[in-house]
């Protein structure tokens, strides 16, 4: 029997028999590419010449005076293409595909970032492109929906369930069931049946390679705190990576919080004890469940930390308290973004604001000859509809109804 | 196939000696009510099925199509737990003398506590498990715990299972071997052709144990066809698109003229 990818009791490969094969075939692939150093230098080109990597650390010069404490900085995931750290992963997983064989991707997506990251990524190399999203995430971004239509991708709503990102993965692996022969399954985060945990966190480890080397070179120090947002736990093992050897180095994710804890209301699996160990979407770890094992709604403020479980790796770690694990209210996360953009001109996703949040909660307590790292996982273009409502901005809502108006009478008048 | 025989195994090879193909039916418990299943149950035991398939409804039924998925999600809704599938399940097996399976994701067992749910299952007089998302290689304390308690894990063959993997996942079962017709998800047409008749006598070949054939298998043209290339048909998505359709009553007249 095979080692199926455990991270202490974490992780494994629960996976229906018709997939076996396919999944031996991938991870023979991924292995093969990873011994294969030609095959990460043709990633990062990729990667350097179609979107923007290395992507720059920007020191937040005017939250860190006002704050007090450690000077804070930021990694800029929000300047790739198509604005996150989704990315790393669908790129590195298009030439997989593409050495593999394979003709057609079919990915789940719960912001629409990754679902936008790879319907790009099928444009450039050739492949068709289905895209399931869970019909409250297509209900509350839109815009998302609308690039990927655009690049040719077919959006299916998923009305299955709670409506949302574990039903996007459940429906996309209903698909693969039947079309495994020439489609390759594109998870978008750190998450699911082995080798995905390993091989997305690899991908994205590219965040934290340069982040280390650039703090130094800027700070001459390695950072005392290191922060991302966890929903599947992709941009967080992609820059918790880059430090894992650095005991010094403390490195906190942070979770949706959403309306509380004890709320019921909120995806925290790590950061509350509400979750318990369990399986399902292929692997093993802390889900949000009942006691028989069905999973719980949860509820999160960005649709892309709204999900009942965690990378195993993640899981995994919070055991062996390598990393502690916050969570970050909704209330918390728009303010916390709202103050970023005022104040910094930065923009960054409402996923990624439950870094910030967790940062500036914490900085002021630290001394000034500290320095601290937040991953900007992704900017909040997407999140306009969201955050306009959470701030109540009239002239939005005006922009609106006269739009929708206007469109009324358009359609009237034939 | 180990050095024993089942319980599931022997009542299989009894019923086979009266008849060619036998027909196993599968029913999400609790859906749409306890009572509707109880119901259904005994229509179908009535109307000759010879063995039924009784799924402990799950959130996130990753292995099936629209119609049971669709089944489970009601199932959960209307209040079903585990408790109360296990109640139903002893209450079915006490009343009626055909043998039942569980059939259930990996995550229930799990939550349970592995030995604990196959103590229960044996105690009840639930003779084997379908789990789709436990491959033999996940499911080390599964296969002990069946084993130690004389039940039968029955494992899925595929159109993509290499005959090696056939013989491993033989290995790893007892009572029948469950072989689906072809890639997919359940509830999705199949094409009964030549294809498939290849794929059974691979099938065949890799195993000595009792082979059902499931997934798309729903008219009597579909049981002639597998009549002499396998031991059981299995009915699923079907009988619940029907219990949707036609309600409790329209049960009975299609088994009916299924066996007829
Ligand atoms: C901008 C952004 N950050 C973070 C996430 C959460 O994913 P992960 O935890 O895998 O980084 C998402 C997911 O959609 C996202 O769009």
């Amino acid at each position: 029997m095979r080692n199926s990818g455990y991270y202490s009791q974490f992780g494994g490969a629960f996976i229906p028999e018709i997939l076996v094969s396919t999944f031996d075939e991938l991870e023979s692939a991924y292995l093969e590419a990873r011994d294969d150093p030609s095959f990460w230098q043709e990633y990062v080109e990729l990667m350097s010449t179609y979107s923007c990597r290395a992507t720059p650390i920007t020191r937040l010069d005017n939250l860190s005076d006002e704050l007090g404490g450690a000077n804070i900085y930021v990694k800029r995931e929000d300047l790739n293409h198509t604005g996150a750290h989704k990315a790393n992963n669908v790129m590195g997983q298009g030439l997989l595909t593409r050495r593999m064989g394979k003709k057609r991707v079919i990915a789940e997506t719960g912001a629409g970032q990754h679902g936008v990251a790879t319907a790009t990524m099928a444009a450039k190399f050739g492949f068709d492109c289905t895209i399931y999203m869970g019909a409250h995430d297509v209900a509350r971004q839109r815009p998302n929906v609308f690039w990927m239509e655009q690049m040719g991708a077919t959006v299916v709503a998923v009305s299955d369930g709670s409506q949302t990102l574990k039903d996007a993965i459940n429906e996309a692996f209903r698909d693969w069931v039947t079309n495994m022969d020439d489609t390759h399954y594109v998870l978008g985060t750190a998450c699911g049946p082995h080798p995905f945990p390993e091989m997305v966190s690899w991908f994205q480890s590219i965040i934290g390679t340069e982040a280390r080397e650039q703090m130094l070179e800027r700070t001459g120090v390695l950072p005392k705190r290191v922060y991302a947002c966890v929903g599947g736990g992709s941009n967080a093992m992609g820059l918790f990576s880059g430090f894992f050897d650095d005991d010094a180095v403390e490195l906190i994710g942070v979770e949706a919080g959403g309306r509380g804890k004890g709320s019921g209301q909120h995806a925290a699996r790590l950061a509350y004890d509400d979750a318990t160990i369990g399986v399902a979407q292929g692997y093993k770890t802390f889900f949000l469940q009942n006691m028989d094992g069905q999973m719980q709604d949860t509820h999160s403020v960005s649709a892309g930390l709204d999900y009942v479980g965690v990378s195993p790796i993640l899981s995994h770690l919070h055991e062996t308290k390598r990393v502690r694990f916050e969570a970050a209210t909704d209330e918390e996360v728009v303010a916390a973004m709202q103050r970023t953009v005022r104040r910094e001109g930065l923009i960054p996703a409402l996923e990624s604001s439950h870094a910030f949040a967790q940062a500036f909660r914490e900085a002021p307590e630290m001394s000034n000859e500290d320095n601290i790292l937040i991953n900007m996982s992704g900017r909040a273009d997407k999140d306009i509809f969201t955050v306009a409502d959470a701030v109540h901005d009239p002239k939005w809502r005006e922009f609106i109804i006269d739009k929708a108006a206007a469109y009324r009478r358009e359609m009237s008048n034939g | 196939m180990a050095e024993y025989a089942t319980r599931l195994e022997e009542s299989i090879r009894a019923a086979r000696q009266k008849k060619d193909l036998l027909l196993m039916t599968h029913i999400v418990l609790g859906y749409p009510d306890f009572d509707s299943s109880a119901r259904v149950v005994e229509d179908m035991v009535e109307a000759g099925v010879d063995l039924m398939e009784l799924q402990i409804p799950f959130s996130e039924p990753m292995a099936d199509g629209p119609v049971i998925l669709k089944a489970n999600a009601e199932a959960l809704k209307s209040g079903a737990t585990v408790e109360r599938s296990f109640e139903m399940a002893e209450w079915l097996t006490q009343r009626f003398d055909i043998p039942f399976l569980f059939m259930t994701y990996y995550n229930i067992l799990f939550c349970q506590g592995i030995d604990k749910f196959v103590s229960r299952c044996q105690s009840i007089g639930i003779q084997g498990c379908i789990v789709p998302d436990l491959p033999p290689a996940e499911g080390q304390d599964y296969l002990d715990a069946m084993r130690a308690a004389r039940l039968a894990p029955v494992h899925i063959f595929t159109p993509n299972s290499t005959p090696q993997r056939m013989q491993f996942l033989d290995q790893n079962s007892e009572g029948f071997i469950y072989s689906v017709a072809r890639k997919g998800v359940t509830g999705k047409e199949t094409s009964f052709t030549d294809d498939l008749a290849d794929y059974l006598s691979t099938c065949r070949e890799n195993t000595s144990l009792p082979l059902a054939v499931g997934f798309g298998v729903k008219s009597r043209e579909d049981i002639e066809f597998l009549t002499g290339k396998a031991d059981i048909a299995v009915i699923g998505s079907e009988t619940i698109r029907v219990l949707e359709t036609e309600g409790v009553e329209g049960v009975r007249p299609f088994i009916d003229a299924l066996v007829a």
